[in-house]
């Protein structure tokens, strides 16, 4: 159940760094993501193309899927959500590159992650709300508020564990299904699953970039 | 029976079961999409992404018992255990 061969992990071997895969691996997406920044913004012209206008077409769709689920007060939240969606993303994509690994295959990136998402939730209502942001834990009738803060709270509680194991379950899967096949038939076999892989990662990107801006969107508004 | 056995029982018999309740989930929601965009064309797109967002979420609730199946298979926590027991009874006979 180990890969065969990853090539970050040769390398920190050289150089006697006992990391985690799960580590280097982000380490190389970050890179890959500030080069890519970097070289957009060099020249920033009025008229984009090449390059600029690929990265404005991505922060355009990041920002208006935003708009239309947040309402305006969510524009101040788009750093982090365009961060999580690029990153995901990346970190997703190089799953299907030989002798890589996804640092989201590791149960540790997924849940720091969620856990910043789960925070990122609770600081946004109590700076909207203030301690009136209790208020939407208690539900609609009084009454019975203990036993609907009880059951709010489990609810809270499940949202960073279902994210992280949702893109956990997907990207681990994926690859160990890939080293069953390649250890079966390393024909042609694993071409079917490489394209089912390219489809999971997108769709695992959108998901957990849609959860994060519903959560987030649901501090923000008015408590009942 | 063997406790090895079992786990392997359980963690492909689970998994199958989760498999066909996601399935038979999957499928009523395409049924109805695929009914609304037959229906109104024009709101294609929006049908087709909650459709994709409705179809993850369902897809999550077969990933955790694949989790588990896989924990049960490869993190069994009571393997240790089990392993002393045996080798302990065995040694005993």
């Amino acid at each position: 159940m180990i890969h065969p061969f990853l090539f970050l992990d040769w390398l920190s071997e050289q150089v006697n760094l006992h990391l985690g895969s799960h580590v280097t691996y982000a380490w190389l997406v970050m890179i890959i993501l500030i080069v890519l920044a970097f070289l957009t913004s060099r020249q920033i012209k009025e008229r984009p193309s090449g390059l600029q206008n690929f990265m404005e077409v991505i922060i355009d769709g990041v920002e208006n899927f935003m708009e239309e689920n947040m309402g305006p007060k969510g524009k101040r939240y788009f750093p982090l959500i365009g961060t999580l969606a690029m990153f995901i993303l990346t970190c997703n994509l190089i799953a299907l590159v030989p002798g890589a690994y996804p640092p989201t295959a590791n149960l540790n990136t997924n849940m720091a992650m969620a856990l910043t998402v789960f925070g990122a939730t609770h600081y946004v209502g109590f700076r909207e709300h203030g301690v009136g942001y209790l208020k939407h834990f208690m539900g609609p009738i009084l009454v019975l508020a203990p036993l609907v803060f009880v059951v709010e709270l489990i609810g809270h509680i499940a949202r960073p564990v279902s994210l992280t194991l949702r893109l956990f379950g997907n990207m681990w899967g994926h690859e160990v299904v890939l080293m069953i096949f390649l250890a079966l038939l390393p024909i042609l076999v694993p071409i079917p699953m490489m394209f089912l892989g390219i489809l999971v990662a997108f769709i695992q990107t959108f998901v957990f970039v849609l959860l994060a801006i519903i959560y987030i969107s649901g501090a923000l508004e008015e408590g009942h | 029976m063997d406790f090895f056995t079992w786990c392997m029982i359980v963690a492909g018999f689970g998994m199958s079961v989760a498999a066909v309740g996601c399935g038979i989930s999957q499928s009523l929601g395409i049924m109805r999409s695929v009914e609304g965009i037959g229906r109104n064309p024009g709101a294609g797109g929006k049908i087709m992404t909650t459709m994709m967002i409705g179809l993850a979420m369902i897809e999550s609730l077969a990933i955790y018992v694949f989790v588990v199946a896989m924990i049960i298979l490869f993190a069994n926590p009571f393997t240790d255990i089990v392993v002393k027991l045996t080798s302990a009874a065995a040694g005993v006979k």
